[in-house]
C-alpha cells in the first residue's frame, strides 16, 4: 500500500502512438546531454513512480515518461505535466536500481520547455497574500524550476 | 571558539525562529557564529542541468567568503541552503572542467577548489560540541515530550551530501534525547513535504504534508521537529486548512530543532521566537509547563 493518500486521479489512456510524426530522434540525445544520464539504461521496473511522493497526482508516472523519452516522443513528454509535478526530492534518484538520476532527467525535460522562453508559472499572477506568507526559499526554488 | 556561519535569506526574516535560537544557544555554549561577510542567496535548489553553471556561481561565491575568513568549515541551519552549498562544493572538488570554467568566470574572486567543508548544524552539534556537553548544559530537560524526527529531503538526499549514512536517521534522535525529549521515529520521516509545489500544485503538496503529519501522530508523537523553513511552512502553517479539509486527524505543533535546543538550554521564548510558528506551538509548550522565560 502506498504511504501517501493522494486524491486519486484517473490516468489517461495508456496507449502510445509511435509513428514518423511522433518520433523525434534527436529528443533523447538532447535529454541525455542536458541530464548527463543514459536514458537507455531504464528497464521499466517502475521503482521511481512507486517511491515518488507526488506520483498520485501525476497522470503519467515517471516510468512511462522514461519510456516515451527512449522512443523519442517529444510532444507527448512535453505535454505531460509530470516534470511540473516533480518536487525534485530525489527519492527516485536514490531508489533507481539502474543508478539513473531521474531528478536530472525531469530537470532536462523542464528546461527543454523553459528554454523556449516559456514560463510554466507566472510570478506576477501569484496572489500578494500568498507571497507574503511563503518563505523566500519556496519562491526562489519554484521560480528556479518553473520560469525561464 | 569561532565558526563561519551562513544564514541564508529566509532565516533573516520569516524564519528568524530557526536562526535566533541557534545563535543564542551557541553563545551559551561558548561558540561564536561568525556570519559570512557579504553573503548572498545560495539559489535554494541545486541546478541539475549539465550545462547550467551560472546557477553554481552564487553558492560558490558564498564558499569563497568562508575561505577568505580562513575557515575550514562553514555551518548552515537551513536544510535547503545546506544541500545547495554542499552540492556546489562537491562539484568544485570533483569536476575539474566545470571548476575551471566557474573560477575563470569569477575572475575577480580567488580561485576555489572546495577547500571549505559545508557542515549542517546537527552534524556540528554532534561532532564539534558533542552530545555529552549538550546533555550537561541542559537546564530545562524536555522530559516526557514526544517529538517526531522529521528530516525531509535535503538533509538526506542525494546520498553524497546526506548528513548521515543512508537509512540511518540517528542524528535527530540523538539530538532530541540529549535535550531530554523522547524522539519518535516514523515511516514518513524522510518523505518530501511537497516542497515548492505548494505554489504550483498545492493540492498535491497538501496531500503529502498530511501523510507526514498523520504519520507522526500515529507513531505517538505530540510535536514535530525539523530544520527547513519550507517544510515548516508546508507542515506547520497549513494545518488549519488540512484539518478543515479532513486531510489530518489532529493538529501537531511543529518546531525548528534549534527552538527546542534554546528552550532546553533555558534561554526562553524571546530567543525561540515562537510567535513566528504556527499558533499551536507556544500554547502547547505553555500547557506542558515548559518555561517560556529565560532560566538563570
Amino acid at each position: 500500500m502506498s504511504l501517501i493518500r493522494h486524491s486519486t486521479k484517473k490516468r489517461k489512456n495508456m496507449s502510445i502512438e509511435i509513428s514518423e510524426k511522433t518520433v523525434k530522434s534527436d529528443f533523447v540525445e538532447r535529454v541525455m546531454k542536458l541530464s548527463g544520464q543514459n536514458i537507455y539504461k531504464c528497464f521499466q521496473c517502475g521503482t521511481c513512480g512507486g517511491a515518488c511522493p507526488m506520483s498520485g497526482s501525476m497522470e503519467t508516472v515517471p516510468r512511462k515518461i522514461m519510456r516515451m523519452t527512449q522512443l523519442g516522443l517529444e510532444e507527448g513528454v512535453s505535454e505531460s505535466k509530470t516534470c511540473w509535478t516533480c518536487a525534485s526530492c530525489h527519492t527516485c534518484t536514490v531508489n533507481c536500481p539502474r543508478g539513473l538520476d531521474l531528478a536530472r532527467v525531469m530537470e532536462a525535460i523542464r528546461l527543454l520547455t523553459l528554454r523556449k522562453n516559456a514560463n510554466h508559472i507566472e510570478p506576477s499572477k501569484i496572489p500578494a497574500q500568498r507571497v507574503k506568507q511563503l518563505p523566500q526559499i519556496a519562491l526562489v526554488s519554484c521560480f528556479r524550476k518553473m520560469t525561464s | 571558539m569561532k565558526v563561519s556561519y551562513y544564514p541564508g535569506c529566509t532565516l533573516k526574516t520569516k524564519a528568524k525562529n530557526l536562526e535566533d535560537g541557534a545563535v543564542a544557544s551557541m553563545a551559551a555554549l561558548g561558540v561564536e557564529f561568525e556570519e559570512l561577510p557579504r553573503w548572498n542567496c545560495c539559489g535554494a535548489v541545486h541546478s541539475l542541468a549539465d550545462d547550467d553553471l551560472i546557477h553554481q556561481v552564487a553558492p560558490v561565491r558564498d564558499l569563497i567568503r568562508a575561505m577568505e575568513q580562513g575557515s575550514e568549515k562553514v555551518v548552515t541551519l537551513c536544510s535547503m541552503c545546506y544541500n545547495t552549498l554542499a552540492r556546489a562544493n562537491l562539484l568544485m572538488r570533483e569536476d575539474e572542467t566545470k571548476r575551471n570554467t566557474i573560477n575563470s568566470f569569477m575572475n575577480e574572486e580567488k580561485d576555489y577548489h572546495g577547500e571549505v567543508e559545508v557542515v549542517h548544524f546537527l552534524n556540528f552539534l554532534r561532532d564539534t560540541v558533542g552530545w555529552e556537553k549538550l546533555r550537561s548544559s541542559v537546564k530545562v530537560p524536555l522530559k516526557g515530550l514526544k517529538v517526531a524526527t522529521y528530516y525531509g529531503c535535503t538533509l538526506v538526499r542525494p546520498r553524497n551530501v546526506a548528513i548521515e549514512p543512508a537509512g540511518e536517521q540517528k542524528i535527530m534522535k540523538e539530538f532530541l534525547e540529549a535535550l531530554g525529549a523522547t524522539a519518535v521515529g516514523f515511516p514518513a520521516e524522510t518523505l518530501c513535504c511537497g516542497s515548492y509545489q505548494i505554489l504550483a500544485n498545492p493540492d498535491a503538496a497538501l496531500d503529502v504534508s498530511a501523510t507526514i503529519l498523520d504519520g507522526a501522530t500515529r507513531a505517538g508523537a505530540e510535536a514535530l521537529a525539523l530544520s527547513c523553513p519550507l517544510c515548516e511552512f508546508n507542515l506547520g502553517k497549513t494545518q488549519e486548512e488540512l484539518l478543515g479539509k479532513g486531510k489530518i486527524s489532529k493538529e501537531v505543533p511543529v518546531y525548528y530543532f534549534t527552538q527546542l535546543l534554546a528552550l532546553a538550554l533555558g534561554l526562553g521564548g524571546e530567543v525561540c521566537r515562537f510567535d513566528l510558528n504556527d499558533k499551536l506551538s507556544a500554547e502547547f509548550l505553555k500547557g506542558r509547563n515548559y518555561p517560556l522565560e529565560a532560566v538563570a
